[in-house]
């Protein structure tokens, strides 16, 4: 045995032949930790899964050497591995709402671990749940225990989960994107809890997309494409000193570091910076004190947006940035003219557009609908599934009025602004990739030549390399058809790329209205304060993370689902 | 975004065995269909003896080359039977399906689309006619109206019918909800128009599936009935009418019962496995 | 889901067990008016009926009563009355548990109910346990275990849906009794009596509700928290049993409320076939004599077994899936 925990030389793993993770190594002490950071199809999941013996049926592993402790982990028996996993190694996947049994108690579930490796007797293992949920931070953990995942809100679970892989006080602790589905303060809580394990001496593997998360944690990094380690390094020094065009590329992608105006994607087309303040224009959108109430399932009444107003100009971008359950969602359907308000009005170049009790009826609002076009975060599911990428198009240019022989050559044009190949429009949104999704749904959206688009959360499913270049198509759309868009995002970087003025809300209500520069350089409010330093930064950008504390009546907003109750409203 | 990595290695294996696969079992099962609809249309492309043909020296034969499948008690030919059967089943089926599909579509478009209010009407009355199993209330409907092939398919269609009905109102409940009709009303589509152009094709596609299948329950429940003597009378040459005469001969001649319950199983068998076949097809380009 | 205002949140069993007693309540409530609207219905549905009841009352068709007769007849079965008044004396009746006297045999419905019922409730129990019994066996054992296997097992499946249980009912009497002679052709005394009604009407259930199941357990084996359970050092078999097996379980158990139809269904058949005592028989008797009162009141009785046997399974499915009460009050 020797100083290392982990060793892993040559790591290979393929399914079927085809190899997914090629020639991995690195080795893992005690109280240190290691990344892998990759964007989909880089292999870094299956790397995980291989050192807990879980890649799977049809899966190859090999390696020069796998040691973990004193086990050969090339050689053991799955009665062996099953000695291994949960008692000396620990492993946290993302998003506890899935990773943790839906139906079961929380505290079940870490009570199946002891049982499972023998801890002590009954008492001992209650107490020890107890002691647990009390390290990772859960407040009154006798009650918590007692609740399912789906009752606690994304924080409280993701720290119940990871209190079921440190039961055993595991030497190494593998955690699988274990902050992505969380709200910016709530992911700097969990990124602390990480940091304590460290500091008691285990040995971390962490595994994400974000190369801001893991710079926070990490003292090793490698950085995999389709597979292959493309940089491996010391944490600082690859953040300083990237090597590999990749690295610098997904560097170069992070919205948070470059101001607006400033391209993420490698140039394609020489435009022109846009460094040009553009000047006032026609007001498009008004919102006047806005409020919405919904009755919950369990029919008690949520006011989820209350007191909202917000002036939109022609050209220019508004956005909206909240957390979860902030109401950002409920703003964008009450401009969009989908959803009446309870209060308050909308109004459209001037024109009411939304008004409470239906007022205004939809035949009214058709004619202008043409002008508002819309982009969600899930483009498949906008579209309908019978239909390709042509029909989508034919679809969007019939209703904007355009006849029936003028559409192909159209829908060759929308293609070409969007940057897709023609040959594409045969093809159904399911044969596509995220990105190219994405795209068609901007083309759908500026089909009409609207004045307007809103956008709502239109890049949060992509990978950032991805996530990059849409947001610098909508840059140049924005130049070349003079668009505005009204953007809605829980991501501060994409926001503070992307906006011109920013309005924060929390809990339905807006804490801050302010230009994006003046607010992310002096934001005035209390909340936006512990929301931009809750973000994690590249080292040498800035600051460190400062961990915001346990917010239960946030923890309490992010357990309802908007989304949800509009379903049940309508 | 940990699970894409798997999905992305394995998911073109899956789908090409999917489309692979299945063609075996399922080219088997369409042929067979296609058959029985051959026979149904043309029993004579199959067989020249007379379904109908009492040969009393003949009764009781045992399947040989003369009579493939054996001879009844009035020496009947059972092949040439349950060849001619085929057109009297095969119309129930369709018939009965076609009948539980008309209701069943008429009442679920009426819950889902018809607003808060009449969906829980619809809602009570398909809990009021759900609280008969379908046998019972068939059996209902043929105590007041009497038996004959005309009552067994309103019978069996009326019975499949609730189970249907709350398909439907599903279905069109889950399309109604879905992005893309938000995403039709963000355009500026007329409401009437997204209904017909979106809503409608799509909570109907699933219903091809359970309408496939459906014809080979709408089969068995009806040879239920005439297996019961209440559906079509002997000696006419149906599945279900058939197995109920043969039943009292089931220790000595089991080849009366077996043949025209074998083809049952097979053309239920037969549907399921092309309902699922074209299941797969629609899930290929949707999901 | 849980308020989003106040966070001490009582017991959570507590909560749960008086969240599904007041869903039990609800849903009896609800039972009970379905019951009240499908004697409404069955009423009016007979008054359509083609023919005079007083001559299906009299013997059917092939009876030739004299108009003297028929007229006592009229009056003693109140047929004279308007048809509202008929309605509510229907119903009065309904309600003390009178549902009048069997033509054919001239003994009181509820009476004939008693005798028969339990002889049916036996079998459709019986048979809907063994249902259960070969889908567990089949389907955690062969789920998620390759291509051959996998594929072997749910062609057993859907081999065994699509078996009628009159045909499968028929060929197990020629093989299991008249052939192999294991068990007794008819009655329904003995336990040994029970075996083959109960297969016939469970092989073709267990093969419907074995898709489902087979076709749920292996998505549930690919969720993440089925991997985060391995991830502790579980085994294969305490990962499916503990954890994918519930899951797996909530769309076979609501199957199980249709099953619970069909099942009854098939009671009749099998209980003709293999001369079962029972109200199937019963009631297939009672449709071919035109026996009306038997006929609404077996189809009034299996309607209410029903709907009791659907709140169970609703209450069942409810207790093994939390998530559905805080969505649904």
């Amino acid at each position: 045995m020797s100083d290392k925990t982990l060793i892993v030389d040559g790591l290979t793993v393929s399914f079927a032949g085809q190899s997914v993770v090629r020639d991995l190594s690195f080795t893992l002490a005690p109280g240190r930790c290691v990344a892998l950071v990759g964007e989909s199809g880089s292999g870094k999941s299956v790397s995980a899964r291989s050192l807990v013996g879980l890649t799977g049926t049809g899966a190859e592993v090999s390696a020069r050497q796998l040691r973990f402790a004193d086990h050969d982990l090339l050689d053991l028996s799955e009665r062996q591995w099953r000695q291994v996993r949960g008692k000396d190694i620990g492993f946290v996947l993302q998003d506890a709402l899935v990773s943790l049994d839906p139906l079961r108690p929380v505290g079940k579930e870490i009570l199946e671990v002891l049982q499972t490796h023998g801890y002590g007797d009954r008492q001992q293992r209650a107490a020890r749940v107890h002691e647990l949920l009390e390290l990772v931070g859960v407040p009154d953990p006798a009650l918590r225990a007692r609740q399912r995942p789906g009752q606690l809100s994304g924080g409280l679970r993701q720290r119940a989960l990871i209190a079921s892989a440190l039961a055993m006080q595991p030497a190494l602790v593998i955690a699988d994107e274990p902050t992505t589905a969380l709200d910016a303060t709530v992911q700097a809580q969990i990124l602390q809890v990480f940091q304590q394990i460290k500091a008691r001496g285990a040995s971390l593997l962490i595994i994400s997309h974000d190369l801001a998360v893991v710079a926070q944690l990490a003292d090793e990094v490698l950085v995999l494409r389709h597979g292959e380690v493309v940089e491996q390094g010391p944490m600082q020094q690859v953040l300083r000193e990237p090597r590999h065009a990749y690295t610098k590329a997904l560097l170069a992608a992070v919205p948070a570091e470059h101001p607006r105006g400033t391209r993420l994607s490698p140039q394609r087309v020489a435009s022109t910076p846009r460094l040009v303040k553009r000047g006032l224009g026609e007001v498009l959108l008004e919102g006047r004190d806005l409020g919405k109430r919904y009755t919950g399932p369990d029919r008690r009444a949520r006011q989820v947006v209350q007191g909202v107003s917000f002036t939109l100009h022609a050209g220019r971008t508004l956005g909206i940035v909240g957390e979860s359950g902030s109401g950002k969602t409920t703003v964008a359907r009450l401009a969009l003219g989908l959803l009446t308000p309870d209060q308050g009005q909308v109004l459209y170049r001037g024109k009411t557009w939304n008004l409470p009790d239906d007022a205004i009826a939809e035949a009214s609002r058709r004619p202008l609908r043409r002008e508002i076009s819309v982009i969600y975060q899930d483009p498949l599911g906008s579209f309908d599934p019978r239909w390709t990428v042509a029909q989508i198009l034919d679809d969007a240019l019939q209703v904007a009025g355009v006849e029936a022989p003028a559409r192909p050559a159209r829908i060759a044009v929308l293609l070409n602004q969007v940057r897709l190949a023609a040959d594409l429009a045969q093809r159904r949104p399911l044969q596509l990739s995220g990105g190219q999704r994405q795209r068609v749904a901007i083309a759908r959206a500026i089909a009409s030549e609207p004045k307007l688009i809103i956008c709502d959360e239109p890049v949060s499913a992509l990978d950032v390399s991805v996530q990059a270049q849409v947001l610098d198509l909508l840059a140049d759309l924005q130049d070349e058809l003079g668009l505005a868009y009204l953007f809605i995002s829980h991501d501060l970087g994409v926001i503070r790329h992307v906006s011109d003025d920013v309005l924060v809300m929390r809990h339905g209500q807006v804490v801050e209205h302010a230009p994006v520069e003046q607010l992310f350089r002096q934001p005035a409010h209390k909340y936006t304060q512990r929301l931009l330093g809750s973000v994690p930064r590249l080292p040498g950008a800035g600051t460190e993370l400062v961990v915001p504390p346990l917010d239960l009546e946030h923890e309490a907003f992010d357990l309802f689902d908007e989304a949800r109750l509009w379903k049940i409203a309508i | 975004m940990s699970d894409l990595i798997l999905d992305r290695v394995q998911a073109p294996l899956r789908r090409r065995r999917r489309i692979t696969l299945p063609p075996v079992g399922a080219s088997l099962a369409l042929l067979f269909l296609a058959a029985l609809l051959l026979a149904a249309l043309f029993p004579e492309l199959f067989t020249h003896v007379d379904p109908l043909a009492i040969v009393p020296r003949d009764a009781f034969q045992a399947p040989s080359w003369a009579h493939w499948l054996g001879t009844d008690q009035s020496g009947r030919d059972i092949f040439a039977r349950t060849i001619h059967g085929a057109r009297q089943s095969l119309l129930i089926g369709v018939a009965a399906t076609a009948l539980s599909m008309t209701i069943a579509i008429s009442l679920g478009l009426l819950g889902g689309l018809g607003g808060a209010r009449v969906d829980r009407a619809v809602g009570w009355l398909l809990e009021v006619l759900f609280a008969f199993p379908s046998l019972i209330l068939a059996l209902l409907f043929v105590a007041v109206f009497g038996s004959g092939v005309g009552t067994l398919i309103v019978a069996t269609g009326l019975g499949g019918a609730p189970g249907y009905a709350r398909m439907v109102r599903g279905q069109v409940l889950a399309v109604r909800n879905a992005g893309y009709i938000e995403a039709a009303r963000a355009l500026g589509h007329p409401t009437s128009r997204i209904v017909l152009r979106q809503l409608l094709p799509n909570a109907m596609r699933p219903l091809v599936v359970t309408m496939t299948m459906g014809v080979g329950q709408a089969i068995v429940w009806a040879s239920a009935l005439s297996f019961l003597g209440l559906g079509a009378r002997p000696p006419a040459p149906e599945w279900g009418t058939m197995l109920s005469m043969g039943r009292d001969f089931i220790a000595s001649a089991w080849w009366l019962t077996f043949f025209p319950g074998l083809f049952i199983v097979l053309t239920t068998l037969a549907t399921t496995v092309t309902g699922r076949f074209i299941q797969q097809r629609l899930e290929g380009r949707q999901a | 889901m849980s308020s989003a205002t106040e966070l001490a949140i009582a017991d959570p069993r507590r909560e749960r067990l008086a969240a599904l007693g007041r869903r039990a309540v609800i849903r009896l409530g609800g039972g009970l008016l379905v019951l009240w609207a499908v004697a409404t219905l069955t009423f009016f549905a007979l008054r359509l009926m083609p023919g005079d009841p007083v001559l299906a009352i009299l013997g059917g068709p092939s009876g030739n009563p004299s108009p003297e007769t028929i007229e006592a007849t009229r009056i003693e079965f109140g047929l004279d009355k308007p048809l509202a008044v008929q309605y509510l004396l229907y119903l009065g009746r309904l309600l003390q548990g009178d549902l009048g006297v069997s033509y054919s045999q001239h003994l009181p419905v509820t009476r004939v109910l008693a005798e028969q019922g339990g002889a049916t409730l036996e079998l459709t129990i019986a048979a809907l346990l063994l249902a259960w019994v070969l889908v567990l066996l089949l389907t955690v054992i062969t789920a998620g275990r390759g291509r051959l296997i996998g594929g072997l097992a749910s062609l057993a499946e859907t081999l065994s849906a699509a078996l009628p249980h009159f045909w499968l009912g028929v060929v197990l009497l020629a093989v299991f009794a008249f052939g192999l002679r294991w068990f007794p052709p008819a009655g329904s005394d003995s336990l040994a009596s029970l075996v083959l009604p109960a297969f016939s009407l469970a092989i073709p259930l267990a093969g419907f509700i074995a898709q489902v199941t087979r076709e749920s357990l292996e998505l549930t084996l690919e969720q993440p928290f089925i991997l985060t359970a391995r991830s502790r050092g579980l085994s294969d078999l305490a990962v499916r049993f503990r954890h994918a097996l519930r899951h797996a379980l909530l769309p076979g158990v609501s199957l199980s409320g249709w099953a619970i139809g069909a099942l009854i269904s098939g009671a009749v058949v099998c209980e003709v076939i293999f001369s079962r005592k029972g109200i199937g028989r019963q009631l297939y008797q009672a449709v071919q004599a035109q026996d009306m009162p038997l006929v609404i009141g077996i189809s009034l009785v299996v309607a209410a077994g029903y709907v009791l046997a659907n709140i169970l399974v609703d209450l069942l499915y409810q207790w093994i899936d939390p998530r559905q009460q805080e969505a649904t009050p």
